[in-house]
């Protein structure tokens, strides 16, 4: 069934190769817009007094902005005839904190690709593995998303 | 705000106080601006179900989002998120509730951290699991 597969010897070489590179200036602003949108009071986010007695002396955005699209955690985008998209999971291990003011790269690779016969059709999982570091060179967060194409 | 939680006040099998939001499609249209996803089937029906879905579903992210934020009221401001993994298993639907729950399933002190393992998940309202997960917490000690 070679013939059928989604995983082309084309789409493979990607596999380690096909990156997405992305730089974010993460301003007060977004993380206020962030955080209003979740609906979540946390003085730790928002309240710059409250912040300062805590383990990080300041204001730090929750881990879950590296949910967020723009934070580019879905890993390069594979231009395939495949136009429906449903997020498949995410896994990600957290370093340093992010606060306003912070310039953050993330790269992005292809990990792996498989298939599947879905009841919809075939699906295709993208695996991405994905860095991000501040502009101090640490480390911030890695992490791991699957994106299906169907 | 609640009081600072310690490694010793958690023993595996407890619950993680459950945190229930109410999703609405005006939060999802915030959450596509906020979060930078503008993929239609989470704010316009038509194109929802010409997908094949029912209609306009909720962020598998912002799940994730309303599970952060669980694990962040519970452990304080001494307390951090080493690790998390979410999996999506079951569509949401807006303008419903959400309980975001979890259990404690392992902790233990490993390079001077004190570590507390969760199960993580969102309900739905027929107790469905729809999105699982996993988290990895450090708390501080009492013994410090």
């Amino acid at each position: 069934m070679a013939g059928d597969t989604l995983i082309t010897d084309e789409l493979r070489k990607t596999i380690g190769v096909a990156k997405q590179s992305t730089t974010i200036e993460m301003e007060k602003g977004m993380l206020r817009q962030f955080v209003d949108a979740i609906g979540d009071p946390n003085p730790l986010w928002s309240d710059e007094e409250h912040a300062k007695k805590s383990q990080y002396g300041g204001i730090t955005f929750p881990p879950g902005i590296l949910a967020a699209s723009l934070m580019g955690g879905s890993g390069p985008w594979l231009d395939i005839p495949l136009q429906r998209i449903l997020d498949g999971g995410s896994e990600w291990e957290f370093f340093e904190p992010i606060r306003p003011g912070d310039v953050i790269t993330v790269v992005g690779t292809i990990g792996d690709l498989r298939e599947r016969q879905g009841s919809v059709g075939k699906m295709l999982f993208i695996i991405s593995d994905i860095e991000w570091k501040n502009q101090k060179g640490e480390v911030v967060a890695t992490g791991r998303a699957t994106l299906i194409r169907y | 705000m609640a009081k600072q939680l310690y490694y010793e006040d958690v023993e595996v099998g407890i619950d993680i106080p459950t945190l229930v939001k109410h999703p609405t499609t005006q939060q999802l249209v915030k959450w596509a601006g906020a979060s930078g996803d503008y993929y239609q089937i989470h704010y316009d029906k038509d194109f929802a179900i010409a997908t094949g879905l029912d209609g306009i579903i909720v962020h598998g992210r912002l799940k994730i989002a309303f599970l952060v934020q669980m694990l962040t009221d519970w452990i304080g401001d001494e307390g951090k998120v080493k690790k998390l993994a979410c999996q999506h298993r079951g569509m949401d639907l807006p303008a419903v509730d959400m309980k975001c729950k979890g259990k404690v399933t392992n902790k233990y002190v490993k390079d001077g951290e004190h570590c507390v393992e969760c199960e993580i998940w969102t309900e739905n309202p027929e107790g469905r699991k729809t999105a699982p997960g996993t988290a990895t917490l450090v708390l501080p000690s009492r013994g410090k």
